[in-house]
């Protein structure tokens, strides 16, 4: 079993609660998307599987551990073990798309090696290789803050593909994409994913993406699980109950980050106006 | 893509420049640290460590005899009444030639639309003064007036007037050419005099900004005469350079607490007055 | 009607400040423009020309520019390296005790002005260039670890918490995650510096600490004017060079 939660519930420190007694498992290989409307749970519960937050009830299992229960050294070993893709990936602007990615291993890797890497890129093979079937092998020596909103996201993905990891976790992963990119960069997560006998897990806007290309499909509304089956099996039924009555209103509750952090002009700003006299 | 292709590919193009530059900036390093004579075991050298050891272990407790705070804050007076003094004549050098250098009351470029080159030329030298004016640092100023007028406060009085003269000339005729240029025009073309279209068109407009940069550089005139003493302007800096020759700890720390406390309350009151006469 | 009274009042004030300033100081300032102090000041300026400009005194005052520059850089590269190790402390990443005791360090280096170190650091490391060097590095160290923690402090915090959540160690997420996004801001901020320090580090010999200020400061105190007035214009140009330089990147970069 990769992953088992158990009665798991996650309250936001501002009182909200994001997931109520969630109680699932996902075996290994297995290859799932979690589908429902904003603000059900679905980035909450992605980073709860990457150990980006704390259940505060209930059980976790990842890859045969409790991260809750864990040491730092362990839950470090674990974390490497576990890869997130991020809606919009927090990679600094000014960074070149190859130390993006080499990124990626820093967990495995020695400080010395990260840093010599630092100076000149260890791995430029092995990067190249992750950005080739994202046809981005052109950028590898691009800075980030050069590309378009879906060429980051390809980047990001990349990164987390050169980890290595045995669970790949995905938010949103193609929100950024064209449709026919979008198609593309999903078939190939789940190629890889299946090659290499890892479990996905990604959460998805599009139902008819996540039918297409997932064995399973999990619909989360509320911070509960409201269906969990084939997606052979997933009805028109489930779909609209899943999406009903759904106010425009809610739709305010998923964060949405500003795609890029602002670079330097914030600083040259002050300094042409800084006194003198200091 | 041919395979020796592939391979040239996998070197880093920033490797070469990057290199470069930490070349560069390794052999200008070099004379860098023989021009400032740099040798760290100076510092630990026994002479040294001894005299300034015992410098340093006198600095607690601060002098507070009675003697030395009514000297003390003579001292303060002086600077503070250096600096407000030094600003005043400042202004009266800093108006006129602001008038003379600011683009804002020219009558050539509002009959023809463009300003006459001759005209506007007249306006150059006055530019060229302040520029001198205010590039040569207050204490050259000082120490050159120190020479002329003697020991004392009226050197560094005369060392902030002309420096600030020409850093407020500037700012001042910078101000007036930002502000509406439509009042002022509509009196000049009225038949006004440039004077009386500077006090009635320019002026409300600027007042706000001028008072608030005066401020500013009351301020800084403050910081500047507590240093002025070093070339023997009067003041704190006389002071401080003094009981530093004598190596009278107790007294340097009882001045630097002394400055501390002034350039904070010279802060306060410039922000206080800033709001109040905004 | 009591904004404007008192808006008057804070002008009275203003006025008998003033007053109050120039009778403490008793400036004769009506003796500097009487007939026998104006000529004597023709006489002390006329004194100082024409520049010496002899090539052996230009040397020199080239190779004091050299070394104005090299204590400027070299003060301002030592600040550099000690303001970003202060400012992780004062951004608070080792602890709420270093954070508090920090910024108490660099508030202190940073009040003391850049004068009052050259004086201090003579007494410690002897007359010369090198405590000069140590002055502006003492001084800018105070100014760039303030501004480097507020960089520290604004930069997002996102790369930096996805590296560790992928598992990278704390020093290897901040060199990939948050460095990336300071740098530039710190590089900026040191640059700035440096060009304030150039002016600063011209005059710092005036109390021994090298440079062209203990040329001025020397030749003054021999009665060497048209030697001093040289240097003044070195000086002079040096300022003027920085300022059209840096306005000239500012706009390229901009």
């Amino acid at each position: 079993m990769t992953i088992a939660l158990e009665g798991v519930g996650l309250t936001h420190p501002g009182g909200f609660q994001a997931l109520r007694q969630l109680t699932l498992q996902i075996s290994s290989g297995e290859r799932v998307a979690v589908i429902g409307p904003s603000g059900a749970g679905k980035t909450t519960l992605l980073q709860l599987l990457g150990t980006g937050l704390m259940p505060s009830a209930g059980q976790l299992h990842l890859l045969g551990d409790d991260p809750a229960r864990l040491q730092a050294r362990g839950l470090k070993r674990l974390r490497t073990r576990i890869g997130l893709i991020h809606q919009s990936p927090p990679l600094p602007p000014r960074q070149r798309v190859i130390t993006a990615v080499l990124a990626g291993r820093l967990g495995s890797w020695s400080l010395s090696r990260a840093l010599v890497s630092l100076c000149y890129p260890l791995d430029i093979p092995g990067a190249r290789a992750m950005l080739e079937p994202l046809d981005l092998d052109d950028k590898l020596f691009v800075r980030c803050d050069q590309l378009s909103g879906g060429q980051l996201q390809r980047v990001g993905i990349a990164r987390v593909l050169y980890q290595r990891a045995d669970l790949l976790l995905a938010d949103e992963p193609v929100s950024a994409m064209d449709p026919v990119l979008a198609d593309h960069t999903l078939a190939l997560l789940n190629r890889i994913a299946a090659d290499r006998g890892v479990t996905l897990v990604a959460s998805l806007h599009a139902v008819d993406l996540a039918l297409r290309h997932f064995q399973r499909i999990i619909g989360l509304r509320d911070g509960n699980v409201l269906f969990d089956r084939p997606s052979a099996q997933v009805s028109d039924d489930d779909l609209s109950a899943l999406y009903a009555n759904q106010s425009l209103a809610e739709q305010g509750h998923e964060v949405v980050r500003p795609a890029r952090p602002a670079g330097l002009g914030a600083g040259t700003g002050i300094l042409r106006t800084a006194p003198r006299c200091l | 893509m041919s395979l020796a292709l592939a391979r040239s590919d996998n070197r880093d193009p920033a490797a070469a420049p990057r290199l470069l530059i930490t070349i560069t900036l390794l052999v200008l390093l070099w004379p860098g640290l023989l021009l400032t004579e740099f040798n760290l075991v100076m510092l630990f050298d026994p002479a040294n460590l001894g005299t300034f050891g015992r410098f340093l272990s006198g600095f607690w407790p601060p002098d507070l005899s009675p003697g030395f705070l009514r000297l003390l804050g003579t001292a303060t007076l002086e600077t503070l009444a250096m600096a407000t003094a030094g600003l005043a004549l400042a202004l009266l050098v800093a108006v006129p030639l602001s008038l003379l250098s600011s683009r804002a009351l020219s009558v050539s470029a509002l009959l023809n639309g463009q300003t006459n080159s001759w005209r506007s030329a007249a306006r150059y030298p006055v530019r060229l003064l302040l520029i001198i004016l205010r590039s040569i640092p207050e204490i050259v100023w000082a120490l050159l007036f120190v020479r002329a007028v003697g020991l004392g406060p009226t050197a560094g009085v005369l060392a902030i007037a002309i420096t600030y003269s020409g850093m407020l000339g500037k700012v001042y005729a910078e101000i007036y050419e930002s502000v509406d240029q439509r009042p002022a025009r509509a009196l000049l073309q009225a038949g006004s005099s440039r004077l009386a279209a500077f006090f009635y068109g320019i002026l409300p407009g600027a007042v706000q900004e001028l008072t608030s940069y005066t401020l500013y550089r009351w301020e800084c005139a403050v910081r500047a005469s507590v240093i002025m003493g070093f070339v023997g302007a009067g003041g704190l800096g006389q002071m401080i350079d003094l009981s530093i020759r004598m190596l009278a700890g107790g007294e340097v720390a009882s001045i630097l607490l002394t400055f501390l406390v002034l350039v904070l309350l010279a802060d306060q009151l410039s922000t206080l007055l800033r709001r109040r006469l905004a | 009607m009591s904004k404007r009274l008192e808006a008057l009042l804070w002008v009275m004030a203003l006025i008998a400040a003033l007053v109050a300033s120039f009778s403490y100081l008793e400036m004769d300032l009506a003796g500097l423009f009487r007939s026998d102090s104006a000529t004597q000041m023709l006489g002390y300026t006329q004194a100082f020309f024409p520049p010496d400009l002899s090539s052996g005194w230009l040397r020199q005052i080239f190779h004091g520019a050299l070394e104005t520059l090299a204590i400027s850089a070299i003060g301002t590269l030592l600040a550099g390296l000690s303001g970003a190790a202060l400012s992780l402390l004062a951004a608070g990443r080792l602890g709420r005790l270093a954070k508090a005791s920090s910024r108490l360090l660099l508030n202190t280096l940073r009040s003391v002005p850049e004068l009052v170190w050259a004086a201090l650091m003579v007494l410690a490391a002897g007359l010369g260039p090198f405590a000069g060097t140590l002055a502006i590095a003492l001084h800018t160290t105070g100014v760039l670890g303030r501004l480097f923690a507020e960089a520290l402090e604004n930069v997002p915090t996102a790369p930096a918490k996805a590296l560790r959540d992928s598992g990278a160690g704390p020093v290897a997420a901040f060199l990939y995650g948050t460095f990336p996004g300071v740098l530039p801001q710190w590089v900026a901020y040191s640059l700035y510096r440096w060009e304030n320090n150039i002016r600063m580090a011209a005059v710092l010999g005036f109390v021994g600490a090298g440079g062209l200020g203990q040329m001025l400061y020397v030749t003054l105190s021999l009665f060497q004017q048209p030697q001093a007035i040289s240097v003044i214009i070195a000086m002079l140009l040096m300022v003027l060079l920085v300022d059209a330089l840096s306005a000239w990147l500012r706009i390229r970069l901009a």
